[in-house]
């Protein structure tokens, strides 16, 4: 069994303004965060995207899950990219590690330079995705797979059943773990990594009959039907506008940056990322643009 | 025209050694609800696979004859099309839900059928209010008890309006409270919208008294179609198994007709003089178990006790069998505490004391706290506030039992000396999940009582899902052997027909509180849910629980009016009271 209170990531719905707005405009939302990631190198920049995301998350109610997934996984991910890239970079002038010579790799030395280059690839890489964990845990996935059916129903369906079958299964493999736990001899000890495989095992081959059975649901509801499914009823809410236009001047704030080349930043051979006035002003301008939607707290009954 | 036509149907699963359906011929006529019945494994799945068009375009295999369901041949028209006229709702409530939201998974299926927005909208506030769910709506479906998850299928597939309903065990997972309103949540919708209603169910007693008609499948045939009543009389010839305990009672007792229900049963005793409705309302209320006590009642509280003027039926409290507890108790909790983080309190404060040689059932509602309790007892969670001591070794059997199974074969999972305690070593050969459902319960016994040592205590989650009475019979039988031997039985169960067969003690759990503990005719003989049939059409007099014991009370009270018999009414209780001993 699961940690009973542990934060999951996945979509729950939750009294904020991001969760009052449809599924598609959250995720549009998330996606202009992330391409304002890629589209810029400048680490104040992508600092500022990334304390932007951290406080959309806090903001929308999903901060836990967004920090579970900055521990459990993000963290381990940046390290290891600014180790890669240390490791491996040859360019860079200022040496701080002389690590001599490890036979395949040749001569190792350390440089700031390719510390900080590899900090700002595991940057954008964590604030892309951080926004992705949030589209997750904020955007409706029944509005969003709705919009997919209009688009592709075979992709729909795929996605439909994958969405589906990621929780079925997962309680399947706590149960079959917990089951093992109830076998003489295994109280009151961790299982080792045979019987981890022994459960993985029983899960995969439960998972073909757990997913004939919601096809088969699907089936009879008539998904697979070749009519189009109808569009939903209402209005553009206060929140589906108010996010929709700072996923737009986000977006465009960061494409007139990315050709204006106000944000430069270079990694080598030495780190130059001056700090214009212009870049400042767009560091502070990102996370009010990208949060201002949150004071508007009307309408967002869960 | 028959909403609902099977002609000489046949059909096999690939690679099946035996047909599942043999030219079965039937019809279902708008407006009718019909019940089928059978045994584990005689076809009735398969019946309501058919009728919905799974069988076969999903499953595949052999199929003969033509099934006509609104109108559509299955042969021609798939699943899809089927699901416009009639909808499915098959047992496990968790593969039934596809989407996140309740208000997503009712509008799903209208929007597949390219209803028109404003008809969704209004079809699934209609179908949430009509079944009791409108609050539910904007809730996700992953925070839903499994009785709100079934109700929420129910509802998707009901809200495109179908002219049929084909239910496979949707009760199988639920409290007897939400089983009975679902059932009656059915019988609305068939009255009021003229939906024809076909039902599988294993608890015939649960809905009997809803039907219009009754399906008995034997080995992939209809053996009988009649009227519920016209049924209860054929199982009471053919097929006892299939008999429910208040038509048990009446033809254990001599009486004619065999009721369908609590209501027509009370009405046929009412007339031929055998119940005393103010007597027995006082009974059945009365002796209540000790609530909220760590130690066991000992019942000695007696009906007695009622408002004056109300003549008591004279009963003579059964000792509790419990242990004297001379060795100590094998478990124990105090003041148990199991408290989410962020969440609710699953357990508050339980206290509980169990002895050797009891047999004990754990009752109350979905999310009651009975399974947590049941992991606290196996060690597999540790009480947030609170301490549990168990003595010995506690085999603990959870709920789905072939979650145990990992192993290719049936001699790899348990050692050859467990199943062959277990009459399961000419199985040995076989895998795992190609036995049956009662041999897949015995085998999961067989791992979980593996050990070294002989364990002090057996604990099972909701043993009896899916099983039919006759399975649930040698369960019981084998439980109570184990507690006449010393060891403490602990079952966690919504079915109180199987409680009473080998319970001694009942611990009624809500809201994580033990509420009632005490001997087990008190405390389900005073219930209205969690109680078993023959104790509701007895207004739970004499804390006659189980059948021998309303048969024995209906007999004793018959020849009292008649003055036949030998003995007085006192002593016939004490019969009774010996008839239960010996049960238990």
């Amino acid at each position: 069994m699961s940690a009973p209170g542990r934060p999951r990531i996945a979509y729950r719905r939750r009294a904020s303004p991001l969760h009052a707005t449809r599924g598609t405009v959250v995720g549009a939302y998330c996606a202009a965060i992330s391409v304002a990631a890629l589209m810029t190198e400048h680490p104040l920049l992508l600092g500022s995207l990334l304390a932007t995301v951290l406080c959309a998350g806090a903001a929308a109610g999903d901060g836990p899950q967004l920090l579970r997934a900055l521990r459990r996984s993000a963290i381990p991910l940046f390290a290891l990219s600014v180790a890669v890239n240390l490791l491996v970079s040859r360019q860079g002038l200022t040496v701080f590690a002389r690590l001599g010579d490890w036979g395949a790799l040749g001569q190792v030395n350390l440089t700031l330079e390719a510390l900080v280059c590899g900090a700002v690839f595991a940057l954008r890489l964590l604030v892309v995705g951080l926004a992705c964990v949030l589209a997750v845990c904020a955007a409706d996935p029944d509005q969003l797979l709705g919009s997919f059916r209009r688009l592709s129903p075979r992709v729909a369906l795929s996605a439909t059943l994958a969405l589906r079958l990621v929780p079925v299964l997962a309680a399947d493999a706590s149960r079959l773990a917990e089951a093992q736990r109830c076998r003489p001899g295994a109280r009151g000890r961790s299982p080792g990594a045979r019987e981890r495989l022994a459960v993985l095992r029983a899960t995969v081959a439960g998972a073909l009959e757990r997913s004939l059975d919601v096809a088969a649901v699907l089936e009879m509801r008539g998904y697979p039907s070749p009519r189009r499914a109808a569009r939903k009823l209402g209005a553009r809410s206060r929140h589906d506008l108010a996010f929709a236009a700072s996923a737009g001047a986000i977006a465009l704030a960061a494409l007139a940056c990315a050709l204006d080349g106000v944000a430069r930043f270079h990694a080598y051979p030495l780190v130059s990322a001056p700090l214009d006035p212009a870049v400042v002003a767009l560091a502070l301008a990102l996370p009010a643009i990208a949060l201002a939607p949150f004071l508007d707290r009307a309408g967002i009954e869960p | 025209m028959s909403i609902l036509t099977f002609e000489r149907v046949s059909y096999s699963y690939p690679g099946a050694a035996a047909p599942a359906l043999r030219d079965v011929s039937l019809s279902v006529d708008p407006g009718e609800f019909c019940v089928v019945a059978g045994l584990s494994g005689s076809g009735k799945s398969t019946l309501l696979r058919a009728a919905c068009g799974l069988v076969p375009h999903f499953h595949g295999g052999s199929f003969g004859g033509t099934v006509l369901t609104a109108g559509l041949d299955t042969r021609v028209h798939s699943p899809a099309e089927i699901g416009a006229h009639a909808g499915t709702l098959l047992s496990d409530p968790e593969t039934q839900v596809v989407m996140a939201s309740v208000r997503a998974e009712i509008s799903f299926a209208l929007e597949n059928r390219g209803l028109a927005a404003a008809a969704v909208a209004r079809s699934v506030e209609e179908t949430a209010l009509a079944l009791g769910i409108a609050d539910l709506l904007d809730r996700s479906t992953d925070e839903l008890s499994g009785g709100e998850l079934q109700r929420v299928a129910l509802a998707g597939a009901l809200a495109a309006g179908p002219e049929l309903v084909l239910l496979d065990e949707p009760t199988s997972q639920l409290d007897p409270v939400a089983g009975d309103e679902l059932i009656w949540q059915l019988r609305r919708l068939n009255q009021e919208c003229d939906t024809a209603v076909v039902l599988v169910e294993q608890r015939l007693e649960r809905c009997l008294g809803a039907a219009d008609r009754v399906l008995a499948m034997s080995g992939g045939e209809v053996v009988c179609d009649r009227d519920p009543g016209g049924f209860l009389e054929w199982a009471a010839e053919h097929q006892p198994a299939l008999q429910t305990p208040g038509a048990r009672v009446f033809a254990d007792a001599g009486l004619r007709p065999l009721p369908s229900g609590v209501k027509q049963a009370r009405a046929l005793l009412r007339r031929e003089g055998l119940l005393h409705d103010a007597q027995e309302l006082g009974a059945g209320q009365a002796g209540p178990a000790r609530a909220g006590s760590g130690e066991a009642g000992s019942g000695e509280a007696g009906p007695g006790e009622a408002g004056p003027g109300v003549r008591r039926a004279p009963v003579r409290r059964r000792k509790g069998p419990r242990g004297s507890g001379e060795a100590g108790p094998v478990l124990q909790m105090r003041g148990v505490w199991h408290e989410l983080r962020d969440g609710p309190a699953i357990l508050r404060g339980v206290d509980l004391r169990l002895d050797g040689g009891e047999a004990v059932v754990l009752m109350g509602r979905n999310g009651a706290g009975k399974s947590t309790l049941l992991r606290h007892a196996g060690g597999l969670m540790s009480p947030t506030r609170g301490r549990v001591q168990l003595h010995g070794e506690l085999a603990l059997l959870l709920q789905n039992p072939g979650d145990l199974f990992v192993h290719e074969r049936v001699r790899d999972e348990a050692s050859l000396d467990a199943l062959r305690e277990l009459g399961l070593e000419a199985l040995a050969d076989r895998h795992p999940r190609d036995i049956s459902g009662g041999q897949r319960q015995r085998l999961a016994l067989a791992v979980v009582l593996g050990g070294e040592r002989a364990p002090g205590a057996i604990a099972l989650d909701e043993p009896t899902r899916g099983m039919d009475r006759e399975a649930k019979r040698r369960l019981a039988t084998w439980l109570s052997a184990r507690a006449r031997e010393g060891a403490l039985v602990l079952v966690a169960t919504h079915d109180c027909e199987f409680a009473v067969e080998f319970a001694t003690r009942a611990v009624l759990l809500a809201r994580g509180r033990v509420i009632a503990d005490g001997h087990v005719g008190e405390v389900l003989g005073g219930g209205r849910y969690f109680t078993t049939e023959s104790a509701r059409i007895l207004g739970g007099a004499a804390g006659a629980v189980r059948v021998e014991e309303a048969a024995a009370l209906l007999r004793a009270r018959r020849e009292e009016a008649s003055g036949v018999g030998s003995l007085p009414a006192t002593g016939r209780l004490a019969e009774i009271d010996d008839l239960a001993g010996a049960g238990r």
